[in-house]
């Protein structure tokens, strides 16, 4: 008889962020909520009921929702600006360029249910290009958070920093990866695994997926280091130098196209500053099929057993290794 | 401040903004002359604003949402102190704080980037908004330009407005009648603007926005909904032969029409 062993147990990252919002509002009367019609999905109704006044619901219409959380910091107030990352992005992009990072305005671009979250919805309400979108605007840290103790950390940090902040959340239920007390630190990535054949980065939930890809190459003999790259502006260069100094090539996997995103961002870095084997795994720059989430993800090669198996391919392709037959 | 004394600071202005646009090579110059003389009222008599603390939690608020005629903007902020007024003849030069769109991290008074049409009036729903959560008794103003109404946005916010009873709110249309390209009717006729704020759910008053007793009152007054005001402009008002073209949305004066433009608005000083 097999031993039994209890399933970690899964936390939805929207909790986590209204949580702390709401810790925060009970500190900060500033603290406001702003949605466009999603006080459900954005999980704001214990918000809501607390301080009705504070929450602004602007209704199906995303160009002023971003504006008028601009408007709002402008009074003096400390908006936390939220919606279903593709339509946060996608429908008022102008508005995050325009109003919120070029003006500096000290608004919180919360995007819930950000990259494959909403599945078999389709490629509409798939948040796949926010990465993209959203990393090339100056003066606005892009975050991705790995689990619901690094949501609350990083919702907990942007309260405190004066300036653009987009949080970039996602609603499948993830387990808790990083330590209770997890401190954010932005533009700096978390350490998760050591090793020294090859270095695997991510964010989101692919975090999760890395690290069990890095228990399959364990077990066959490979050291994979794996960090948790949160931020992906301003992006940790250090990191990433350091990662092809000690492991010679970097493996990325991300909720997002293939183009524009984390993998990319790590790209720039690797191609200006330390040339290396290095592979990105997303969305290949297609309309995804019908299908969850987790579907998608391992349709599209990011299974912990075919991460493995790119992590061998590329580590195949570091200088001085033999080719793969 | 009376109207005598603001039609004389406008006409000082609209001076130095067809100098300066002259000696740019550059600008605006038909929608900044339509919407002179209500900056004027606005800085000169209406705004509760001061250079000193240009950052005051409680100052009124005014945004310039047709941002491409900050030249207007940046000339009125720099008689009313906001900037020095030698600097104007920076505008659009290399490195100059005056670009062609209005940058609130660079020039004091300035409250939002604007550049892009339809920006402004969600902007100026949240400072309204904003001001109804913490008490504050500031008032809002906003500027579009007639055909920045074409932009969906507005829309977006004139009906949140309404649904937030917004009060402290007043929307001034320079209804030139004019937009980049031909006039408004030739291209997407929202006029008459009128009817249709109101039936939105705002109060609604039309004046000569050219036309300083009208202005000052409209501007001052208080409604129980949020307030339009349809301003009916002229584009290029004040320079007989640029008034009501559309050729003169951004075309700069040769030489001699330099001259007969200058000649024209000394004349009214």
């Amino acid at each position: 008889m097999n031993a039994v062993t209890n399933p970690p147990k899964l936390h939805d990252c929207r909790d986590a962020f209204v949580a702390m919002l709401e810790r925060l509002g009970a500190e900060n009367p500033r603290v406001v909520a702003v949605c466009n019609d999603s006080v459900g999905s954005s999980k704001l109704g214990g918000f809501k009921a607390r301080w009705p006044e504070r929450l602004v619901n602007v209704g199906i219409a995303e160009q002023n929702m971003v504006g008028v959380g601009a408007g709002l910091a402008n009074g003096g107030l400390l908006p936390f600006v939220c919606a279903a990352s593709c339509f946060l992005t996608g429908r008022s992009l102008e508005q995050v360029k325009a109003d919120i990072a070029y003006s500096n305005a000290n608004v919180k671009l919360v995007g819930i249910s950000s990259g494959m979250a909403y599945g078999e919805l389709g490629p509409t309400h798939h948040s796949i290009e926010d990465f993209a979108w959203t990393r090339v605007l100056p003066n606005l840290p892009v975050i991705a958070p790995c689990d619901s103790v690094e949501t609350a950390a990083a919702v907990e940090w942007a309260a405190g920093f004066e300036g653009p902040v987009f949080l970039r959340l996602s609603r499948v239920g993830v387990p808790d990866l990083l330590p209770a007390g997890h401190k954010f630190v932005p533009g700096k990535a978390n350490l998760l695994r050591n090793g020294d054949d090859v270095t695997l980065i991510a964010n989101g939930t692919l975090t999760h997926r890395m690290m069990k890809a890095a228990d399959l190459l364990a077990a066959e003999g490979i050291e994979a280091r794996v960090l948790n790259m949160a931020t992906v502006r301003p992006i940790d260069t250090e990191a990433i130098i350091a990662a092809v100094r000690d492991t010679g090539a970097i493996l990325t996997a991300e909720e997002h196209s293939v183009y524009g995103g984390l993998g990319s961002a790590i790209a720039e870095v690797v191609v200006a500053e330390a040339p290396a084997p290095m592979k990105i795994l997303g969305v290949p720059g297609i309309f995804a099929p019908t299908g969850s989430a987790e579907f998608l993800l391992d349709e599209f090669g990011m299974s912990p057993a075919a991460v493995a198996q790119a992590a061998k391919d590329l580590i195949a392709r570091k200088p001085g290794r033999a080719p793969t037959p | 401040m009376q109207p005598n004394d603001l039609e004389r600071i406008a006409r000082q202005i609209r001076r130095r903004d067809l100098q300066a646009v002259f000696e740019a090579g550059a600008g605006h110059i038909g929608g900044e002359m339509s919407c002179i003389d209500i900056l004027t009222a606005l800085y000169f008599r209406v705004l509760r604003i001061s250079p000193d603390a240009p950052k005051d939690p409680g100052r009124d608020r005014f945004i310039l949402s047709k941002g491409h005629v900050a030249l207007a903007l940046y000339i009125t902020l720099a008689k009313r102190g906001f900037l020095p007024e030698d600097e104007i003849s920076t505008f659009l030069k290399p490195m100059s704080r005056l670009n062609g769109h209005p940058n609130c991290n660079k020039v004091a008074g300035v409250e939002t980037n604007t550049g892009p049409l339809g920006h402004g009036l969600p902007v100026a729903v949240g400072m309204a908004k904003a001001a109804r959560i913490t008490g504050a008794t500031y008032h809002t103003y906003v500027m579009t330009g007639d055909g920045e109404m074409q932009e969906g946005s507005n829309w977006e916010a004139i009906s949140s407005a309404a649904q937030f009873g917004l009060n402290n709110l007043t929307l001034i249309i320079d209804h030139n009648r004019f937009q980049q390209g031909a006039a408004l009717k030739e291209t997407n006729d929202l006029a008459p603007f009128a009817p249709k704020l109101a039936a939105f759910g705002w109060d609604v008053t039309e004046i000569d926005g050219n036309d300083m007793p009208q202005i000052v009152p409209a501007l001052e007054k208080r409604t129980a909904r949020p307030h339009a005001i349809i301003a009916h402009t002229n584009k290029g008002h004040g320079i007989s032969f640029m008034q009501d073209t559309v050729d003169w949305h951004h075309k700069v004066p040769n030489a001699e029409q330099y001259k007969i433009a200058l000649a024209e608005l000394s004349e009214a000083l």
